[in-house]
């Protein structure tokens, strides 16, 4: 027998479990864009999902490199070790890096500036849908899953925007089996979540499974935060203690990543992803609930930012 | 496919209770986060609809919210002790016939639901039959409302009849026609009190206990593929999503269209690297024991080998508001290959209340119909009722892009032939 199949196969696991299967699904619809789009583009954005995107995306074109390029599109208000994950895990596989900034876009007068203690999130729309007409992508992976929020439960695994960006959830193509299909004309676009079936548990066991490097404020650290609207937020250069809140010393981690203004941590003591695992298995509110303000602001915050061309 | 998940869709009528009913089931087997439950009651307050609606579980758009119906499929994932669930909700409304038959068209069961005072309606003949043209197998009815007709076992009992009749029609393997009253939970996951004269399972035990996996086993691997991966040293790769049955190392293969026989000389699984073999499902790529052009849009098939062809007999739901008729172009996307399609002839229309096929020059939308196609390239296929992948393709409008049908090879062995 060839002593690469004894190291290599795992001979006690079965022949298809859940993750293999999910795995399996997101390289075959990675591949599928990628075959069938001219300019994809994967949307990396430092956090959990599109850490395991972009693991599965190397995997499904090995030995070969990314046939695609990286976009991040950057608030200016991000956490540091997001930013430090971001460059190293792009050096380490020699991926293109293509920034879409906010602060360009407020200094370009393409979008307002929303001051200090404004939100930049509805911001990150423009930044996107710009670098996405200045590069002509035509396809852009994300990382969302439809378990996170009842507007993304509505998503089809390919998504098309018209050519203003927009998303409308009355008139999606239907998508039958598995034949994904791409075509867009000049100036329309799809999105792609190859991760659409996975849960916030599945995401974890597969970190757990392959090794995923993420970033360290997914995991149990010491953080001044302030409580503001039910969230613990991280004290930074971007977040300053109002007048009534106590920063205080706790033990925290993200279950989430995203803009430093409006993502909150959570209270956990969990140090290893094993130890996550365990702790989202028998977590009692959603991550998006548990950490997002962003998903606060309406009944349908979601639906209505997608429909513009949010992630 | 692992048995350990079951992907399920919910078919039938507008306003029979199918969102109720997904949502009873992920509200009583605590499904949903705190925030989640919270969201949906003080949504409901909004709306003067009472503590809870329901529907509001999976109806998630403002739209849907608003007019209290569902426009797309929402899909809901849940687990319970002994199983995995992909729960598609699905819309009733015949315009969104397309909606419903992309839940429906990966699902391995059918949870229907049928008010108890209307009976069966054409939306829920319809649906049952996409759902039995796609290849769905078992199907678990929800005989609902139970508490609109004083729980009566009379009531159940004759809607229950026409359903098993119809199931039986559409050669459903299996079919389970449960009464419940999803508003109240009664047989949704507890028991019936009201029900004492019911002895069968309830709609989760049901679903926990439903033979997974649709499909029966397809002979034949079959390998479409997607990308051609160039290895170091000069030598090649072919990666794709493996069909019908396992692949192995050392099966001998044939490269379709072009007939080229050859062997499978190693296997690389994504999740466990080099292999003797990959179910189906699982996304591989192989390398060949001879040198061919091999590239996207070919197959590598085991015996039994599909076939090569231009001509297609073909069955086809048809979504678009525009008729489909003889000499329509289209663009056709079957496995990884796209051609220019033509409609060379429409044989007929499916009648879904009778399931006779009825003379007609043309499909309008949500009709199915049987017709020949004429491609522009060949194509290798199998029956659809052989193989799901290989037996299956979608049309697409030239122009706007837009995916306007699902076809499937072959015409379903249940419709009656015309008089």
């Amino acid at each position: 027998m060839d002593p690469l199949t004894v190291t290599t196969a795992r001979p006690h696991a079965p022949e298809t479990d859940h993750l293999d299967l999910l795995e399996s699904h997101a390289a075959f619809v990675i591949r599928e864009v990628a075959a069938e789009c001219e300019r994809p583009v994967l949307l990396f954005s430092g956090g959990k999902d599109s850490a395991v995107l972009l693991h599965i995306a190397v995997k499904a074109f090995a030995p070969q490199r990314l046939p695609f390029p990286v976009l991040h599109v950057d608030t200016g208000q991000n956490f540091p070790e997001v930013l430090a994950f971001r460059d190293r895990t792009v050096a380490m596989l020699g991926a293109r890096l293509v920034v879409a900034s906010v602060p360009e876009a407020i200094a370009r007068g393409r979008v307002p500036d929303p001051g200090p203690l404004g939100s930049r999130n509805r911001l990150q729309t423009t930044a996107l849908l710009d670098a996405i007409a200045e590069h002509g992508f035509d396809a852009a992976f994300g990382g969302a899953r439809r378990d996170e929020d009842k507007a993304r439960a509505k998503e089809r695994v390919l998504s098309f925007r018209d050519a203003f960006g927009q998303w409308d959830p009355r008139r999606q193509r239907p998508e039958l089996w598995n034949l994904y299909q791409g075509r867009v004309n000049a100036g329309e676009h799809l999105r792609a979540f190859p991760l659409s079936d996975w849960t916030e548990l599945d995401v974890w066991r597969y970190i757990a499974r392959e090794g995923v490097a993420l970033p360290s404020i997914y995991f149990a650290h010491e953080r001044e935060v302030v409580r503001r609207d039910g969230m613990w937020l991280a004290v930074n250069e971007f977040v300053a203690p109002l007048d009534h809140e106590r920063p205080q010393w706790r033990t925290v981690r993200y279950r989430t990543v995203g803009d430093a203004t409006c993502t909150g941590a959570v209270e956990s003591a969990a140090v290893t992803v094993d130890e996550v695992v365990r702790e989202v298995a028998t977590a009692t509110i959603s991550e998006r609930g548990a950490t997002r303000a962003d998903d606060r602001f309406s009944e349908t915050a979601m639906e209505d930012r997608k429909r513009e061309g949010y992630f | 496919m692992s048995s350990d998940l079951l992907r399920l869709a919910t078919i039938g009528s507008v306003d029979d209770g199918k969102s109720t009913l997904v949502g009873r089931l992920l509200v009583d087997t605590r499904q949903l986060f705190d925030d989640q439950l919270d969201a949906v009651v003080n949504a409901s307050e909004r709306r003067g609809i009472g503590d809870l609606d329901l529907a509001f579980v999976t109806d998630g758009l403002r739209a849907e919210r608003e007019q209290g119906i569902t426009i797309d499929v929402a899909y809901r994932y849940a687990a319970t002790p002994t199983r995995k669930f992909i729960v598609a909700d699905c819309p009733g409304h015949v315009q969104y016939t397309r909606n419903m038959a992309t839940g429906a068209s990966t699902a391995d069961l059918a949870l229907a639901v049928v008010d108890v005072q209307h009976g069966l309606r054409e939306q829920t003949h319809r649906h049952l039959c996409i759902a039995a043209l796609l290849g769905v197998r078992h199907l678990v009815v929800a005989i609902n409302k139970m508490d609109a007709v004083h729980w009566s076992p009379t009531a159940y009992r004759s809607v229950a009849d026409e359903v098993e009749t119809l199931a039986g029609d559409l050669e459903f393997a299996t079919v389970l026609a449960v009464p419940t009253s999803a508003l109240l939970g009664d047989n949704v996951v507890e028991a019936s009190d009201n029900l004492p004269w019911y002895h069968g399972p309830t709609i989760l035990r049901a679903l926990e206990e439903a033979p997974a996996g649709s499909w029966t086993a397809a002979r034949g691997a079959r390998l479409p593929i997607q990308w051609v991966l160039r290895q170091p040293g000069g030598g090649r790769t072919y990666a794709g999503m493996v069909a019908g049955d396992a692949l192995r190392v050392g099966d001998a293969v044939t490269l379709l269209p072009a007939g080229v026989r050859t062997t499978i000389t190693t296997l690389t699984t994504l999740h466990a690297g080099a292999a003797q073999s990959a179910a189906p499902g699982l996304s591989i790529d192989v390398a060949l024991g001879d040198e061919t052009d091999a590239g996207r849009g070919d197959l590598l098939a085991v015996e039994p080998l599909p076939r090569v062809t231009r001509s297609l007999e073909a069955t086809v739901c048809w979504f678009a508001d525009r008729p489909l008729g003889s000499g329509s172009r289209l663009r056709l996307k079957h496995t990884t290959r796209t051609t220019p399609a033509r409609v060379a002839a429409v044989a007929g229309v499916i009648d879904v209340d009778s399931l006779a096929v009825e003379a007609a020059d043309e499909l309008r939308a949500n009709d199915i119909g049987l017709l020949t196609l004429e491609t522009a390239d060949d194509l290798v296929v199998d029956d659809y009722r052989d193989n799901r992948v290989t037996g299956s393709f979608i049309l697409v409008d030239e122009a706007s892009n837009a995916t306007v049908a699902a076809g499937m090879v072959g015409h379903p062995a249940f419709v009656r032939p015309q008089n």
